[in-house]
């Protein structure tokens, strides 16, 4: 579980977080939503440990992501960050390979290898993995970085926009493989994912956290959230929802 | 196949290495031997601390532009002979130890480098622009002010320093060969410790942190070998802006990794290769001297340029 309280965060002058409490169950996909400047992204790297809050606190399984040392941390909580600049020279499997760093720390094993093409063909990169990156398409790229934060095998997955460049089969693609791996299951992982495009998240969320200006809107199960009303107070404009297959559909007005 | 390249680098070392030891080899074998012996010896530890430094260096900038001469070395190691000269005169200078001068020398200098370089570096990370202006504007500085001091010698003190202003690899002593030596084999000893977390590194900062790198100490401490490895090969034979760039690039093409574990060595050997293939040439089959640096700089510059060109974005 991740539980967070009175978290807040500042970037110079500017108050992007206040006082933000919240858990978030195991299992399932918790989508983030809200408009650009909302905090989003800051909340997600709060909680990954890689921004320090000026107050507040956060626990991921009882785990102090600023307190423990960097590779526990990463063990615990993988987080792919928005369309990274990768300098390097790499080929998809290297890539994806690096995710399984924080379990060997540079002395990779046998069952480091088998965890890196479990990753590849999870994510339809193997007829890719011989390829360099610089090859690549923007999405073929994204997904190659979704494989490495996966083969993290972090029980806890934190993705920032992974739908950006993806096109709309892609995105349902990748969502859809998401929302099956964190079904129940032997190795069940739990997603909590910033997300801009509001239907993906009403198609896929279990949950659904909504900010507004730093603070928490609104936050539940996605059908309670993806309300008209609820999202006129979150995004300052009206939208219809309708319902489609069980899921909501959400349509700007 | 990376292994066979790295030892094929190796090899080609050794060979050259002896190619620039016994060819025509005539006369007081004994005395040629010890005067070859000493500037091979210079020109490998030039070569390798300059071809590790600029690995480590363009892991660090996460850009393979650049190269850690482009700070503004040769800058600062003129202003300090030229300081010497001016402050001791021409016979003091030349009566400083060869010892005692290369070790206040390297020691100052990596002082600088690690003040530049965290100015450079704080907050994780330094932009291409950012580097490239700093090297120029430190640069600028360091001549100018090294040249209102240049007037102010007498035309005797001043050839002293024109003497002291170019790489020269002939004037190195057994004493600070030693020195180098020690430090050199420190110094990449521990950039090979290092290498699986700069593999990391050079994913760039975001990343390698959610890796759960401790990116930032890192950095520091790979900024401080740099410093280190530049620092002792520019007191040892003087300012070599571009060889850095010309070993990195050449060790990339040849040994195509992204494991530091390899490339560093890779680097380090070519870097090795270049000097004492270029000074191999020119001493014994040209028949010139003290050109070497000059063809070295010529070629990294028109190497840089090229590079430049090449890009899209820098």
């Amino acid at each position: 579980m991740i539980e967070v309280s009175n978290l807040s965060y500042s970037a110079g002058q500017a108050q992007i977080l206040r006082d933000i409490s919240l858990t978030i169950p195991q299992g399932g996909i918790t989508a983030i939503i809200g408009p650009n400047g909302a905090g989003k992204s800051s909340l997600l790297h709060c909680i990954a440990g890689l921004l320090t809050p000026s107050g507040g606190q956060v626990r991921i399984d009882g785990l102090d992501p600023f307190d423990a040392p960097h590779r526990d941390r990463a063990r615990a909580v993988a987080l792919l960050q928005q369309t990274p600049r990768i300098a390097t020279r790499l080929r998809v499997r290297e890539l994806v390979a690096f995710g399984r760093w924080p379990h060997h720390g540079g002395r990779p094993g046998p069952e480091d290898a088998r965890l890196t093409e479990e990753a590849l063909a999870t994510f339809d990169l193997t007829p890719l993995a011989d390829r360099s990156l610089e090859t690549l398409s923007g999405g073929q790229r994204q997904r190659a970085l979704v494989a490495m934060t996966w083969a993290q095998s972090a029980p806890w997955l934190l993705l920032d926009e992974p739908l950006n460049a993806l096109d709309p089969k892609y995105a349902r693609d990748l969502m859809e493989r998401l929302h099956d791996l964190t079904r129940p299951a032997p190795e069940q992982r739990s997603v909590v994912v910033v997300i801009h495009d509001i239907n993906a998240a009403a198609g896929w969320a279990d949950r659904v956290i909504a900010l507004k200006d730093g603070e928490i809107g609104a936050s539940g199960p996605c059908n309670d959230i993806m309300t008209p009303a609820t999202l006129h107070a979150v995004f300052g404009m009206a939208f219809d929802v309708i319902d489609h297959k069980q899921r909501p559909v959400v349509i700007a007005r | 196949m990376i292994k066979r390249r790295v030892t094929w680098l190796a090899l080609a070392m050794l060979a050259l290495s002896a190619g620039f030891l016994l060819w025509q080899l005539k006369g007081p074998t004994g005395f040629i031997l010890t005067l070859r012996g000493t500037k091979l010896a210079t020109l490998i530890m030039v070569g390798a601390a300059t071809g590790a430094a600029t690995i480590l260096f363009q892991t660090v900038a996460a850009n393979q532009l650049l190269t850690p001469g482009l700070v503004g070395f040769d800058a600062l190691y003129v202003f300090l002979q030229t300081l010497l000269v001016f402050l001791l005169g021409g016979v003091g200078y030349a009566a400083i130890p060869a010892a005692a001068g290369f070790l206040a020398e390297a020691g100052l200098m990596i002082l600088v480098a690690v003040i530049v370089f965290r100015l450079l570096f704080r907050n994780g990370g330094a932009d291409v622009i950012r580097i490239l202006l700093t090297g120029v504007i430190l640069g600028i500085m360091l001549r100018g002010l090294a040249e209102l001091l240049q007037r102010l010698l007498d035309p005797a003190e001043f050839s002293v320093v024109q003497q002291a202003s170019f790489a020269s690899f002939s004037a190195v002593s057994p004493a600070q060969l030693a020195i180098t030596g020690t430090a050199l084999a420190i110094a990449l000893f521990l950039c090979a410790r290092m290498a699986p977390r700069l593999d990391v590194a050079a994913l760039g900062r975001p990343v390698a942190r959610g890796l759960g790198l401790d990116y930032d100490r890192l950095i520091m401490q790979a900024l401080a070998l740099v410093a280190a490895l530049v620092a002792i090969s520019t007191a040892l034979v003087g300012p070599l802006t571009f060889l850095g760039l010309l070993a990195a690039s050449l060790a990339r093409e040849l040994v195509p990794t992204h494991r530091h574990a390899w490339l560093i060595p890779a680097a380090a050997l070519t870097g090795a290769l270049i000097l004492v293939a270029g000074q191999f040439v020119f001493e014994r089959l040209l028949g010139q001297q003290s050109t070497l640096s000059v063809i070295v700089e010529f070629f990294g510059g028109l190497l840089f340029i090229a590079l430049i060109f090449r890009r899209r974005t820098l």
